[in-house]
């Protein structure tokens, strides 16, 4: 259940090893290069340029036509000192420890298909147009898809989407063209502060520890890892995080879970009731046979 | 992405955006207060269903009239009620042609809609009810034809066996098919769903043959929709007590309403069934059909409401959260 091998599991033999994001967002400088690369790339076309006063992000979310997602969220919370006087040979994480603190920071943060181990979109796509790749990411294959559109409501993330006036569901293919010739994705090149981490996901996640145990000996003790775990309610993502308050502050739901690991109960109550239905009728018309008699 | 109404205006704070913007005026109040969290703008985590009304409302209540049709038609046969194997019959096809019209104009790519058949998954609902369909359809229509025309009655039989065979599945099967969702309202609900869902199917189809066959033959039709009504209604009651907050929307909101309006016409149905005669019996099996239909309604509004509030999805796995910290603690 718990395997971080889900290529193997779908049947590749000689496979690469699985690929991911790590994505740190405590040096996430919301600069949405990402999110351009991604567009341009993917060739992903334009869902509005319209302004939402909420807050730096006009983005909002994840969806059809945005598979990078900056959030930008402001809060009355210490973090160290927001110093524009930086220089390169700054110690940032001795400053965590040792400026006083101010009552204000940012976070930011760059969203993206978690490419689940146990993936409720793939589960449940009925044409089989959604399929696991030899990197283990999850793919939509968009000349089978038929626009169902029940992987939408599927992903316990909210990340797939329907693309209005084509109708067909598209997400993050974590750039499988790029990966099939060597090269990293585009948001992960694109990058400039390294907030975005590809490779292989082994070594993603003993980076991710050593820099969690790095920020949090720094005194940042809200740092905490976000879908690393095999163990959490998906098997563990294949795009994880480094966030710095809880998950739904970020917009992501603080313990997803994949619907069908409660499928097998739900087709059990699925044909207790159909039994039911049906001796509900046998006694229906046993019933005017015995008033008959009377 | 959109972002109407999020619209601070000159008396946006900083820090304080994420809380949740309250908009609930009209209607029933929550019977619990409002749990304490956090999200992001208030925006919602997961990208709710894209299913539209009454494409797929309107495709869990024919798939249930149908499936329970195909029943009530084969014992109407068995028992030598002709003329109600007959609407049965033909309300079980009728039914399940319209809910399949249903479901290829939801698609977002109608002309594709035979890759339903490409593969065979059982992780996927709707791949197992496309398989389901696929061979029920046919039944139900040959069923239906010999039933009409008389014809071919031996073949007419052996239908009518299998679509009764298939038609508790048929009605059955849409339940797994939202809740297998990440959908609050429908996901949490997985337990009671296929209950209220075949419950719904029965009383929609007794409601039909109240509706259509004659006095002398309406006795088992009568039964179906009490049975249909009793199972519906308790099973919707059952899962709600159950999901706590997350019953919320079956409350208030659209879906409320429907659900609501589902009750008041189940009630009235079930009175005239056990009381009425003539015209009364008839109106009665209308109104046990609308309250079928009332019911798919409304729980799809209100699986679409739980979608669209992040509140429903956070407070959950929160409290998940939280009291498997406390478990660990404690060990």
């Amino acid at each position: 259940m718990t395997t971080t091998d889900p290529a193997s599991q779908t049947g590749y033999r000689d496979h690469p090893p699985r690929m991911g994001f790590f994505t740190d967002t405590s040096v996430c400088i919301g600069c949405k290069a990402c999110e351009v690369a991604c567009k341009e790339w993917n060739a992903v076309p334009e869902d509005g340029i319209a302004l939402t006063g909420m807050s730096y992000d006009n983005t909002v979310g994840l969806g059809a036509d945005t598979w990078r997602h900056v959030a930008f969220i402001e809060q009355r919370k210490p973090i160290a000192q927001q110093d524009a006087g930086l220089h390169h040979d700054t110690d940032v994480l001795a400053m965590a420890a040792d400026e006083p603190s101010t009552d204000f920071r940012w976070l930011m943060s760059s969203d993206v298909c978690k490419h689940c181990t146990e993936a409720a979109c793939l589960d449940v796509c009925p044409t089989g147009s959604l399929f696991r790749t030899e990197f283990g990411t999850v793919v939509v294959q968009e000349d089978i898809c038929n626009g169902c559109g029940y992987c939408i409501p599927a992903c316990p993330y909210g990340v797939i989407d329907q693309r209005e006036g084509d109708g067909r569901a598209w997400k993050c293919t974590l750039c499988y063209d790029r990966l099939g010739q060597g090269q990293e994705p585009a948001c992960a090149k694109a990058c400039p502060t390294d907030s975005i981490q590809f490779g292989p996901l082994d070594e993603l996640r003993e980076r991710a520890q050593h820099r969690v145990e790095q920020l949090q000996d720094a005194g940042v003790s809200d740092a905490r890892l976000y879908g690393e775990s095999p163990e959490d309610g998906v098997g563990g993502d294949g795009a994880f995080f480094l966030l710095l308050d809880e998950p739904e502050v970020y917009g992501l739901p603080p313990d997803p879970k994949v619907t069908t690991r409660d499928l097998p109960a739900m087709w059990r109550h699925v044909g207790t009731a159909a039994v039911t239905l049906v001796g509900g009728a046998l006694a229906a018309f046993a019933a005017t046979a015995f008033g008959r008699r009377k | 992405m959109s972002g109407q109404d999020v619209r601070p205006g000159r008396e946006a704070l900083t820090g304080v955006a994420t809380g949740r913007k309250r908009r609930r005026k009209r209607g029933e109040q929550p019977m619990v207060p409002d749990a304490e969290f956090t999200s992001y703008y208030g925006k919602p985590i997961i990208n709710g269903p894209v299913w539209h009304s009454p494409d797929i409302p309107g495709y869990l209540f024919l798939g249930g009239l149908a499936g329970a049709s195909s029943l009530l038609g084969a014992g109407a046969q068995a028992t030598g009620r002709t003329t109600l194997a007959l609407t049965a019959k033909t309300g079980a096809f009728g039914a399940i042609s319209l809910s399949l019209v249903a479901l290829v104009h939801d698609l977002g790519r109608p002309g594709r809609f035979l890759n339903m058949l490409r593969v065979f998954k059982v992780t996927s609902p709707m791949s197992v009810g496309s398989w389901l369909l696929s061979a029920y359809g046919p039944l139900a229509g040959a069923a239906a034809a010999s039933a009409v025309t008389g014809k071919l009655p031996r073949i007419g039989a052996a239908a009518t066996a299998g679509a009764a065979a298939l038609g508790p599945a048929v009605a059955a099967y849409t339940a797994a098919l939202i809740t297998d969702t990440a959908v609050p309202a429908w996901h949490d609900g997985y337990r009671e769903m296929p209950y209220v869902f075949v419950g719904s199917g029965a009383s929609a189809a007794g409601g039909l043959g109240l509706l259509l066959a004659p006095e002398r033959e309406a006795a088992p039709a009568r039964n179906l929709a009490l049975f249909g009504s009793a199972l519906e209604v308790s099973a919707l009651k059952l899962m709600e007590h159950r999901l706590g907050m997350v019953a919320e929307p079956y409350h208030s909101g659209k879906g409320g309403k429907y659900l609501r309006a589902a009750e008041i016409l189940s009630a009235a149905g079930v009175a005239g069934a056990v009381l009425g005669r003539g015209w009364v019996r008839r109106l009665s099996g209308a109104a046990l059909i609308a309250a079928s239909a009332a019911t798919r309604w409304g729980i799809f509004h209100a699986g679409k409401d739980s979608a669209d509030d992040p509140k429903y999805t956070v407070v959950p796995q929160r409290q998940r959260v939280t009291a498997a910290a406390e478990g660990s603690t404690s060990e």
